[in-house]
């Protein structure tokens, strides 16, 4: 090739880097064979311990599931993780299904009509979906219920300081965990462009006045879903919701120290052209056969630039066709069984904890999906030692997060604990002095 | 080389809906929220397994064939970091647990970060942006933060005309008014630069080596002169693989940059995701970046959030570290040698490429690029042939078409970038089919692509009339009129 460009060296082609700039190599150590990196990676990770050693009881938003071994081999196809976004539908049309089939899988879940390919995670789609409410309604305040994770929160405020959306709290009700209806009608008004509450809730507390929340919106409503739990409850599109968000990681994708993760993203109808994000959808060939494409692409950035609906390019599409796989493979009835086996361990663990002596669960009088909150007499930060003493990982501490609620946790529980985690859980929470 | 795509007749999985919902145990969810149907498909395992592999043949990876996709870096994705991505101690840790437990993710992050700040030459870095216009949002909050901090109040954000569009949306949606300067001979134009500075600018956003592949050679210059008007430089790390160990963003005066870590290391794209955006700032921006830090404190690994000048998150967590693991094996496996020869074969590459494709259509401005060029299509209108046929047809020849009409300054623009990891054989053979393309008859390109799935997709009627989900279609059944099949 050098000789077909008539050049002695490749140092001929960085001749136009200026000396000024120039730098001589990385400083990086060298090379090591595959073999070597492997070994070396797996010592790193070695360090960190798996719930096969500890067995854990976080959830706040992110889930340990049983994933299927069909679910990997599927994601594992090397045309799907090797390829690009599907910009050439005619190469691409079984990623352009499947996406499409992730876009139908979610509407049927949420209610809503249309769902884009994957946002980044669930706290960047409430942030995205902030700024469309501000897009459909105008409004510049944005009213969020208290009871959900910090971390969205935070992501919530990055997304809102460009168009300085002002963010508005609404506490929830000390006794029931759920919104605080009084607080909301008095915080909603005219410049309020959108609402947003999570069904069931950070503490895992479902919502159930949720034609009253409503009929209190007069603007756009935004509700953040456990999608797993959308399998057995009402689909926010029955109650009204033009938004529909969540954390879709659940659904047949691992934890991965908290990314990759996938934004689930769904709406009404009339508001698909002010989406966010990829959207796919169904069409014709020339010849007739039917295809598909990513459409409503006069909403993106590499054809609206600045006037585009976001700046989202790469998203998680791997991550969706992961869940799109899970989902086809429990099936419709699976995925039923699923959550009301999920949320069976959770009352039962919460009783069988509510009955030791040094512990309150549920604190909340309500109905809980697959976690729920822990209050002990002594400071949680004693009972999270005392339990990685005894080989088990706790749920989330939430004294710094919510101080007014005292020695708190917030446990959850999944498929993939059996009897024997959940009874040693219980004897060393009994345990403790 | 000929392709056959495979095709099937694969239907959608909702119309294997069996009508079936598993019932409810009485009384266990709130009689308010409780759902009667649910109307998913159940399927044998068997048949779903099929299902998706019938796709995945109907899909196209670097795995199939070449991928020149320009400004995306579709370089191999090696196996062996697959593998270690899976293992269970990356992937079955929780974000929440107790930093004691997760010693091995604390460490590889930290020492992930300090590769990236060592290769890009700058003081920090934060991995948490999930993707590369994830990681332009926070530079800009970074920016914002920064002057603020300041008591500046900065409104616009310069852009030239080459840039990503990314760019441009990632400006406005950090608030910021874009001012887009017309570029010069394929480089930024210094005194459309100067016209536009001023005490409003926030940033300048540049790639270097820009989207047409060319490096701007006067990018002290540039620094200097965004310096003097008080903003900063912003590095779009998209063509980052054409530099490594022969200059930096650092070393080039920027005070900000972000990385794509699925495109110059490694990790795969997923059919558009997930990949990964960190960002590495100079020292004077450091305080500003997202919560938490990791800290090194000995031997042990924390996460710090006591920032008080944080621009606070942009992800839920610590950002998408499956791909971490990938590109922190990818650069122990490549090394500073082996990405410093990485980029030397990249640009090799293209050069060769270009080389070869200069004879038969249009190389605007300069000869010499660096990991990618950019080809005018527009001397084939006279044969009523457009870029877009000539990428349709070259998927018949089992080649993924390079990018079309980007960047926007070049009429009938053909964008590509071959990457390091393709042969001397596979660059002849795609050249090779672009010979034999041109000399085709107008109506094989126009009809193309006949090798694939399925023919010329209507993308008009898709959005004319959007079907965007099963649901939709069932409706747009109900009511008749215009449908596809």
């Amino acid at each position: 090739m050098l000789d077909a460009l008539g050049i002695a060296s490749v140092d001929e082609l960085f001749k136009d880097i200026p000396e000024s700039v120039r730098i001589n190599g990385l400083t990086l150590p060298a090379g090591i064979s595959e073999a070597e990196v492997v070994a070396k990676v797996r010592k790193v990770l070695g360090a960190n311990k798996t719930p096969e050693k500890l067995p854990s009881f976080l959830g706040a938003g992110i889930y340990d599931h049983f994933i299927p071994a069909a679910v990997r081999a599927i994601q594992s196809r090397s045309e799907f993780y090797t390829s690009y976004t599907p910009y050439q539908p005619e190469i691409s049309q079984g990623v352009l299904q499947a996406l499409f089939e992730y876009q139908s899988m979610m509407c049927e879940l949420t209610g809503m009509d249309a769902a884009n390919t994957s946002m980044y995670d669930w706290a960047t789609a409430l942030g995205e979906a902030a700024l469309m409410a501000h897009r459909i309604h105008g409004g510049k305040e944005f009213v969020v219920g208290r009871a959900m994770g910090r971390e969205r929160l935070q992501v919530l405020r990055s997304y809102a300081s460009g168009v300085g959306l002002k963010i508005k709290m609404v506490e929830f009700d000390a006794n029931t965990g759920q919104l605080d209806l009084d607080m909301l009608k008095s915080q909603v008004g005219p410049d309020t462009c959108g609402v947003y509450f999570e069904n069931p809730n950070f503490f895992g507390v479902f919502e159930e006045k949720v034609d009253e929340i409503r009929s209190l919106v007069p603007s756009v409503l935004v509700v953040g879903a456990n999608p797993l739990s959308l399998a057995i409850t009402k689909p926010p599109g029955e109650y009204g919701a033009d938004i529909v968000i969540g954390e879709g990681q659940g659904l047949g994708n691992p934890p991965s120290y908290g990314g990759p993760l996938l934004g689930v993203f769904a709406v009404k109808k009339e508001h698909i052209r002010a989406m966010p994000g990829r959207i796919i959808g169904m069409t014709n060939d020339a010849k007739g056969k039917r295809a598909f494409c990513m459409t409503l692409q006069t909403r993106e950035q590499h054809i609206r630039r600045q006037k585009a609906t976001s700046n989202i390019c790469t998203n998680e599409a791997l991550v969706s066709i992961a869940s799109t796989a899970y989902i086809a493979v429990l099936g419709g009835r699976g995925l039923r069984k699923l959550a009301v086996e999920n949320m069976t361990a959770a009352r039962d663990l919460a009783r069988n904890i509510n009955h030791l002596r040094r512990f309150k669960a549920p604190m909340f009088k309500s109905a809980h999906f697959n976690e729920f909150t822990v209050r002990s007499k002594i400071p949680y930060s004693r009972v999270h030692r005392e339990l990685l003493r005894r080989g088990l990982h706790g749920g989330l501490s939430l004294e710094d997060r919510f101080p007014e609620l005292g020695h708190v946790a917030l446990f959850a529980t999944t498929d993939v604990h059996g009897e024997n985690e959940r009874e040693r859980i219980i004897k060393a929470l009994g345990a403790i002095e | 080389m000929k392709y056959r795509q495979a095709y099937f007749d694969e239907p959608l999985l909702f119309e294997k809906f069996d009508g079936e919902t598993e019932p409810l145990p009485e009384g266990l969810v709130p009689k308010a929220l409780e759902r009667k149907s649910l109307e998913l498909p159940n399927i044998p395992e068997n048949d779903v397994v099929r299902h998706f592999v019938r796709l995945s043949e109907m899909s196209f990876g670097i795995d199939t064939g070449f991928y020149p996709l320009g400004s995306c870096t579709m370089k191999y994705n090696p196996k062996f970091t697959e593998e270690l991505a899976a293992l269970p101690e990356a992937s079955r840790i929780h974000p929440c647990q107790d930093e004691s437990t997760v010693q091995g993710a604390l460490r590889l992050m930290y020492e992930l970060q300090q590769m990236l700040r060592s290769i890009a030459g700058m003081d920090a870095v934060t991995l948490q942006p999930a993707a590369g216009a994830a990681g332009e949002f926070t530079g800009l909050l970074l920016a914002k933060a920064y002057h603020e901090d300041r008591g500046e109040q900065r409104t616009q954000v310069i852009v030239p005309d080459t840039a990503h569009g990314t760019n441009f949306a990632s400006a406005a949606m950090a608030g910021y008014e874009v001012v887009e300067i017309p570029s010069k001979e394929g480089l930024v134009d210094l005194d459309a630069l100067k016209t536009a500075l001023n005490s409003k600018t926030l940033a300048f956003m540049l790639t270097n080596p820009n989207t047409l592949g060319i490096f701007e050679p006067e990018i002290l210059e540039i620094a200097d002169t965004v310096h003097d008007s008080g903003a900063l430089i912003y590095y779009d790390g998209a063509n980052l693989n054409a530099i490594m160990g022969k200059t930096s963003p650092g070393r080039m005066n920027f005070d900000i940059v972000h990385f794509n870590l699925h495109k110059t290391f490694a990790t795969p794209h997923g059919g558009g995701g997930p990949g990964a955006g960190p960002v590495g700032v100079k020292e004077p921006l450091e305080s500003y970046l997202p919560v938490p830090a990791i800290r090194q404190d000995g031997n042990e690994f924390k996460l710090d959030y006591d920032k008080p000048k944080t621009i606070g998150k942009v992800h839920s967590w610590y950002g998408n570290f499956g791909m971490f693991v990938r590109a922190y094996a990818y650069i122990l496996r490549m090394g500073g040698d082996g990405l410093t020869k990485a980029s030397e074969r990249a640009v090799l590459n293209a050069n060769y490429l270009r080389f070869r494709l200069q004879k038969v259509l249009d190389l605007p401005y300069q000869e010499l690029r660096k990991h990618e060029f950019v080809l005018s299509c527009a001397k084939l209108k006279e044969r009523g042939l457009r870029a877009a046929d000539v990428a349709k047809r070259l998927m018949d020849f089992g080649f993924h078409p390079p990018t079309v009409y980007f960047p926007h300054l070049v009429d009938e623009a053909l964008m590509i970038e071959p990457t390091e990891t393709e042969s001397k054989e596979t660059l002849d053979s795609f050249a090779d089919a672009i010979d034999e393309i041109l000399a085709e008859s107008p109506d094989v390109l126009k009809s193309a692509p006949h090798n694939t799935a399925v023919s010329r997709v209507d993308e008009v009627l898709a959005a004319r009339n959007p079907i965007l989900s099963w649901r939709m279609w069932q409706e747009q059944k109900k009511a008749g009129g215009e449908k596809p099949q």
